[in-house]
Parts: C-alpha cells; sequence; structure tokens
C-alpha cells in the first residue's frame, strides 16, 4: 500500500440530496478528504456511463456518485436509474482493467452531512489502497473510444 | 467530445475571499494567479466579498471594460449565490446563463483542514469551471402564469393564519385538513404562555372567521392524494372522507346528536384524548369548524348492523342531512402555491417505561392536562384524579422524549414555557404543591424570563435533576398510595424520593407520523429527525426545495404559536409575492432532442418519468414537450446517439468540467 498516493476522485453528486449534504458538511465545517471534487448534475440519473469512463480515462482513481435515498428522488426515480446503470458499469470495468471497486454509488440525503463525510473519507481509503489506476495508455484509450 | 466550445470565448473568473471563510484557508491569490493562466481567461480578480455591490460592480465594469462573455465566480454554494451572480451577468448586458458558479466555501475551505491541499482542490473545480465556460450558451428562462389560487395543507393555527392573511388579500384559498374540524392542536389548549390568554378565545374567532370567508374553501376531513405540476401551475388531487351528513344541508342544530340511541357518550373522545366520552353522531367540540356533526361509521350501531332506529334521522326531519350512503369523494385542484401547514405530533410516553404512562392511571401527559384544566375539557376544567380525588401534590417533568439520547436529541422549545404554565393553572385549580423537574430552563422569549420568575415566586418548587423512575413502592407511610419520583436533585448532589398524586409528563414535539409518505407527496426533503427542510436555516426559512411549496409552523421544527402565526404570514407573502408577480420564471434546464441524430430508439421514451418524449412516427424520431420537462436529464445519459441533450448540463459541458477537475 502506497501510503503517499493521494488519490484524486470525481464525485458526481445530484443537486437535491448529496450535494445539498455537502454543503450541509460545510456549514456544519466537518472535515474531511480534500481528494472528491465535485461536479454538479441535477439528479443522479444524468450521469451518463461514458462520463465515468471519461472520468477514468482523464485520469481520475475513483468515481463517486452521490444520489437521493431510494423513494426520494426529486425525479421520481432516476436513482434507480443511476443504480442499473452503474451495476452494469461494474461488470465491465474490468475488461478496461479497472478494479469495479473504484465507482462506487451511494444514497446521501440533504439532510446526512454526516454521513457524506464518513462516505468520502471512507472511499478515499479504500482509493489510497487499491493505489493509482493504472490504466494503460492503450486501454484509456479503448475507455475514450 | 473535447473539442474548444466558442473559440471567441472571454472569460472573467472572479476568487471569493468570504472575509476570512474562504481566505482563512484557501491561498487565494495564488488560485487567482492560477485561473489568469487557464485558457480563454482574460481577467481573474480576488475580492473579499464578490457577492457585495462593490463586488458585483467589479463584474459589471469588466465585462464592459475587457469585453467579457463568459463570467466564472468562485465562492459559496450555488444554492446560495448562484442567482445573486446571474442577476450580475445580466446587469453587465450578457444572458445570464454565460455564468457559472464554483463552490469552494462550503466544499473546499469549510470543510478541509490542509490549506495545500485546500488551495489544490479549489484550482480544480477553477479549471472545471473555465473549461465548461467554453461550452456556455445563452438561454432564456421558461416563463409561466401564476394560478392565483393557493392549497393550505393543515388546519392549525399555521394553515388558520395563513388560510385568512391570504384570503383578506383576495386570493382563493383551499385550505384541506385531515380532521373534522380546523384548529389543531391549539383548540385543545386551555390558557397559553407567558400572556396566559385563553387558547379558545384567541383562536376561535379565527376559525369561525375561516368559515365565514368567502374566499376560503374548507375541506375538513380530507387529505391530499395526488399532487403533479410545478411551481404556478400545481394539480391536487383532495380525498374527502365520508362524514355521513351533508355539510350542505346541516345547520348544526345538534339534535340530531340529542336523539342518537345512546344516552350518553360511550366511546373515548379523540379531541380530549380519550379522557371524556362521545356518541357515534357527535361533535369534536362545541366550537369546532365546520359546526356540523359527523357519523363514525365504527361504533354506528346503523353502520354495524343497519338495525337503529335511527332517532337522528328522524329529528333532522326535512332537512335530510343525514347520509348513511355517502361514500369518499375525491376533488382536483389546480393550484399556484401550496403552503404545508401540517404540524407535529407529541411524543408518545410509552416508549420510556420508567415513567409508568399507561402503568399508572395517575400519570398524565401535558396535552391531556391542557384537557384537564380546560374549563370545556371532559371535566369542565375541574382537576381530579382518575379515581375523583383531587390531587395534592404534583410533579411536573420536564423533557419527555427531548433533549435524550434514547428518544430525541433537540429540545422541543415550548416544554419549559408550557410546564411553568401548567404549573401555574394546576396550583391555582387545585392549591396543590407543584414540583418541575428540569435539566435547565429554557426561558427565551418575549415576556418568558419575567413569567418564569412569576411562577417562582408563586411557590412552585422547582429540582434541578431528571427524574430517573416513576413507581407505586412505598418505603415509608408518606409515601403509601402515591407514586413516587425517584430523582438526582443536582444542585443538591443527593438523590431524593419524592412522592406526589399525579405526574405530568411534558411531552416533546415530533414530526407526523406519515411525515414520510407526505414529503413523497410533495417532493420535499425533511432533516434526520423528520422535521420538512428548508430552502435555507436563515435567509428561506419558509421556502422548500421544491419551488411554490412553503412551510409554516412546526412541520419545520419546534416552535412556539407566536412563532408558528409569523412563520405562517411569511408563507402568505411568499404566494403573494408570487400571484402578484403573475408569472415564474423557470430554470432552463430541459432537455431537448436533436432529429438529425435521433435513431427512433425509443430508449428515451421509457426513462422519461414525466411522459415528456413520444415517438413521431411519422418521422421516426423521439420528440420532446418542454412544457411536461422538468430537467432531470436522465434522457440524455440513457441515449444512445447523443441526440438527447439538457440545457446547462450538455455532455459537452459535463465532460468538459470532468476533465477539469483533473489537473
Amino acid at each position: 500500500m502506497n501510503t503517499n498516493f493521494n488519490p484524486t476522485i470525481v464525485g458526481f453528486f445530484c443537486n437535491w440530496c448529496t450535494y445539498l449534504a455537502a454543503d450541509l458538511a460545510g456549514t456544519s465545517r466537518m472535515k474531511y478528504a480534500p481528494n472528491v471534487r465535485v461536479v454538479r448534475t441535477m439528479c443522479s440519473g444524468r450521469v451518463d456511463p461514458q462520463m465515468i469512463l471519461w472520468a477514468f480515462r482523464n485520469g481520475a482513481d475513483g468515481v463517486l456518485i452521490g444520489g437521493c435515498h431510494p423513494g426520494d428522488c426529486h425525479y421520481q426515480e432516476g436513482n434507480y436509474k443511476a443504480l442499473r446503470r452503474t451495476r452494469l458499469l461494474r461488470k465491465m470495468l474490468p475488461q478496461f482493467g479497472i478494479e469495479p471497486e473504484r465507482l462506487r454509488l451511494e444514497w446521501i440525503s440533504a439532510s446526512e452531512g454526516e454521513r457524506l463525510r464518513d462516505v468520502v473519507n471512507e472511499f478515499t481509503e479504500q482509493i489510497r489502497r487499491l493505489g493509482p489506476l493504472h490504466a494503460e495508455p492503450a486501454k484509456r484509450e479503448a475507455i475514450a473510444a | 467530445m473535447n473539442g474548444n466550445g466558442n473559440h471567441n470565448a472571454r472569460i472573467g473568473v472572479y476568487v471569493c475571499h468570504c472575509g476570512t471563510n474562504i481566505a482563512g484557508k484557501v491561498d487565494v491569490q495564488a488560485v487567482t494567479e492560477f485561473a489568469g493562466k487557464l485558457p480563454g481567461v482574460v481577467v481573474a480578480r480576488e475580492y473579499k466579498y464578490m457577492c457585495s455591490d462593490p463586488g458585483q460592480d467589479l463584474i459589471v465594469k469588466d465585462v464592459k471594460e475587457h469585453n467579457l462573455n463568459r463570467v466564472v465566480v468562485a465562492s459559496c454554494s450555488p444554492h446560495l449565490h448562484e442567482l445573486t451572480f446571474r442577476k450580475t451577468t445580466a446587469n453587465a448586458g450578457k444572458n445570464p446563463y454565460l455564468f457559472h458558479m464554483v463552490n469552494i466555501r462550503e466544499h473546499v475551505s469549510w470543510v478541509t483542514d490542509d490549506p495545500v491541499a485546500a488551495t489544490e482542490k479549489s484550482k480544480a473545480l477553477i479549471k472545471a469551471a473555465v473549461l465548461r465556460a467554453f461550452w456556455l450558451e445563452e438561454l432564456e428562462p421558461r416563463r409561466f402564469p401564476v394560478n392565483p389560487n393557493v392549497l393550505i395543507v393543515g388546519g392549525g393555527i399555521a394553515g388558520i393564519h395563513a388560510a385568512l392573511t391570504l384570503a383578506s388579500g383576495g386570493k382563493q384559498v383551499y385550505l384541506v385538513e385531515r380532521k373534522p374540524t380546523i384548529g389543531g392542536h391549539m383548540a385543545q389548549f386551555d390558557k397559553t404562555f407567558p400572556t396566559l390568554d385563553c387558547a379558545a378565545c384567541i383562536l376561535t374567532p379565527k376559525m369561525t372567521a375561516v368559515k365565514q370567508n368567502p374566499n376560503i374553501h374548507l375541506y375538513s376531513l380530507s387529505e391530499v392524494s395526488e399532487v403533479s405540476g410545478f411551481i404556478g401551475n400545481f394539480k391536487v388531487k383532495v380525498k374527502k372522507y365520508p362524514r355521513y351528513i351533508d355539510e350542505a344541508k346541516c345547520v348544526g342544530c345538534g339534535e340530531c346528536i340529542e336523539e342518537c340511541v345512546y344516552k350518553e357518550g360511550k366511546y373515548p373522545n379523540e379531541f380530549d384524548l380519550g379522557l371524556g366520552k362521545r356518541k357515534p353522531i357527535y361533535m369534536p367540540f362545541p366550537q369546532a369548524v365546520p359546526s356540523i356533526p359527523l357519523i363514525d361509521a365504527a361504533t354506528c350501531i346503523e353502520f354495524k348492523s343497519h338495525k337503529c332506529p335511527k332517532g337522528c334521522v328522524d329529528v333532522c326531519g326535512d332537512r335530510d342531512a343525514i347520509d348513511f350512503t355517502q361514500q369518499v369523494q375525491e376533488v382536483e385542484l389546480e393550484v399556484g402555491t401550496i403552503v404545508m401547514a401540517t404540524g407535529f405530533k407529541v411524543f408518545d410516553p410509552h416508549r420510556l417505561p420508567q415513567y409508568g404512562y399507561g402503568k399508572f392511571p395517575n400519570v398524565y401527559t401535558s396535552l391531556e392536562v391542557e384537557r384537564l384544566v380546560n374549563a370545556s375539557g371532559p371535566t369542565l376544567g375541574q382537576v381530579v384524579l382518575r379515581d375523583g380525588r383531587r390531587p395534592e401534590s404534583v410533579g411536573i417533568l420536564h423533557c419527555i422524549g427531548s433533549r435524550d439520547e434514547n428518544t430525541n436529541k433537540y429540545c422541543s422549545r415550548v416544554c419549559c414555557m408550557y410546564s411553568l404554565k401548567l404549573a401555574h393553572l394546576l396550583k391555582e385549580k387545585t392549591g396543590a404543591h407543584i414540583y418541575n423537574f428540569y435539566i435547565d430552563m429554557r426561558t427565551p422569549g418575549k415576556g418568558f424570563e419575567e413569567f418564569y420568575k412569576r411562577i417562582l415566586e408563586e411557590g412552585v418548587s422547582f429540582i434541578r435533576g431528571k427524574v430517573a423512575e416513576v413507581s407505586g413502592w412505598a418505603q415509608s407511610p408518606a409515601e403509601e398510595g402515591k407514586l413516587v419520583l425517584r430523582v438526582e436533585d443536582t444542585l443538591l448532589g443527593i438523590v431524593r424520593r419524592i412522592p406526589v398524586d399525579m405526574v405530568v409528563l411534558s411531552v416533546g414535539m415530533e414530526p407526523q407520523a406519515d411525515v414520510g409518505e407526505v414529503r413523497r407527496l410533495f417532493n420535499l426533503g425533511c432533516s434526520a429527525e423528520g422535521w420538512f427542510l428548508e430552502r435555507h436555516p436563515k435567509l428561506a426559512p419558509v421556502d422548500t426545495f421544491t419551488d411554490g411549496i412553503f412551510l409554516a409552523g412546526c412541520n419545520q421544527g419546534p416552535k412556539d404559536i407566536p412563532d408558528t402565526v409569523a412563520q405562517a404570514g411569511a408563507a402568505s407573502a411568499q404566494c403573494m409575492a408570487l400571484i402578484d408577480k403573475g408569472f415564474v420564471e423557470i430554470e432552463p434546464n430541459t432537455a431537448w432532442i436533436d432529429e438529425e441524430l435521433c435513431s427512433g430508439c425509443h430508449v428515451c421514451i421509457a426513462m422519461c418519468p414525466y411522459t415528456a418524449i413520444h415517438f413521431d412516427s411519422e418521422k421516426k424520431v423521439a420528440v420532446l414537450n418542454e412544457a411536461l420537462c422538468k430537467g432531470c436529464g436522465t434522457c440524455v445519459a440513457a441515449c444512445p446517439s447523443g441526440a438527447a441533450q439538457q440545457n446547462l448540463f450538455r455532455d459537452e459541458q459535463l465532460f468538459a468540467e470532468v476533465e477539469g477537475v483533473l489537473v
């Protein structure tokens, strides 16, 4: 395990739950790992699997998708669609030489600042243990195709 | 995918210090220098408060001087100031959607320990915004008219006040209450702290005013069953449960109740929390609004056996108001705004068996005692125990279901004050010795501390300590036949046993039992405890994350009557503002489908939760109805040919952003 390794993680957070949870963690001054960089989407259902692959191709060591809890989606069921897409993509990732553990989907509601902190810390540690994503350049190109 | 977007992008980047909120952690200067070197960036500046007037003027000036056509501000959450800076961009003569916001306060400076890491993270997020900015497009907000009618859910004091305020402004109000009468918890109280106004004297005139106001349409025994649409244009279905008495025909004379085959009340009266009895046909309380009786089908003999002589029908005679065949009715309403005033429930002390509620008959909840001391209550205001005795000593236990690691951690805000009020009323009515057992006395409010002092001077005892147990186990003759309170008196530092005749549990407030279903129905957020989430705790305390729906009263968190009424007024003002403006502008984040690229695969059609997409069988492409689209973007994520796109969240914009965060 490389303890000096500082992973870069892309977070796709939905506007109504997880993004707000991150705002709440901020207003509550909770401290957590600085490794997740957030891209806001209106719904976790907007996260196109291609965007996830694009993140891995461009150097992300992990991707964290945050959506509303089942039944709480602002758009009724976008989070279920995110779940289906994520499950399928996790099955495909090994074909690109990417460990499926590098992709995680979590339900974090707007009131769960603490949970956001814990998930980010834990996922960062998990990616740190996995080490940098050593996708070979050729494979990275394959992802992009 | 990673093209350059608009080659003529001239971007201005503004990094906010937010006083020391950002600058205290992030090296703002280094971030600004970094931003200045990014492609397309013409100006990069830092400023102490970007959202202030001089901060905004800085942007306007730069846009004009440097001919900028993109603005990026790195400051707080877009949920706080996105609108502010869009307006600034518009003031500078540019389309407001040529602006993008970076959150380096909530997501960076406030949550990061290491200043170096915070600075690096800020740089990455700003780079993402700059790359994204190339792809920003001019957009126009969608404009819709606002239906001037208002739906108010819940007829307690919050709903009543909001209804009267809006109706006095000439708006049509639909007030939906699930119980047979409006009035809510306040109607059950005797007096209100700290002024000791009689609750009925100040509430019942407002209830009557609701009834008499031609602009208020009251639906009692009704629940909202379906909500669709959006701000300004909601469609609501209301289920009206049968009262078995025709509200249009009944005059509320009450003779039917007299003529019921039961000569005395037989079933527990819900309004009196089971302390009094009612007949199967009854009025919840004399001042109920609407002042129309109802029949409880579960207890009425006619419903059970069809063999009742039906004295009620006979006495009603020609009015013919009694209708055993009433069914659940569904009413459809169209409204522009909604006020949620769904209230709270009191904590159920069965959950804390050490206090003996339900085991010892003389352990009451505070709400039950409200009914006991109430002149129109089941005992006509006589405070008598269940065995008919007058209590000589009463223990009032604060913080039952509040400030408790095992139940609710929060303070319910009203219990200290109502405990003082009940102490006063019980002492006045019985002359009993009153003990208050408290953790801390919390009396912040106008006239509250003065009231506390008054009660202290009346000779009520205050013991600082949380009662561990209520038992019936006498250890001395003085404790014989009494309820014994075992408590650590933390001021004396000893454990005491105090025998009393009556125990009052000052129960806290909890979210309604069905808050989960209700919030899903209205698409609202909740705190971990189950209180509805306001849009911003300070700056938008009655707004929700669903535009056009506002909060009033205790569904947002425990509060007293003055605060509830103030909030109901605020919610009404928000509705009025929307109605008087006459239209709403909605974020133009809808999806659209490029006919040229669409292969007609149908994938998006099944994805759409709002059936906004249909198939044009002549052109053999999917067509999106913008009016129905709510902008979730799931069709865009699903489209295999890239034909579906979402404004503000185009593929190019998001891909550029992803590329940018991975500096």
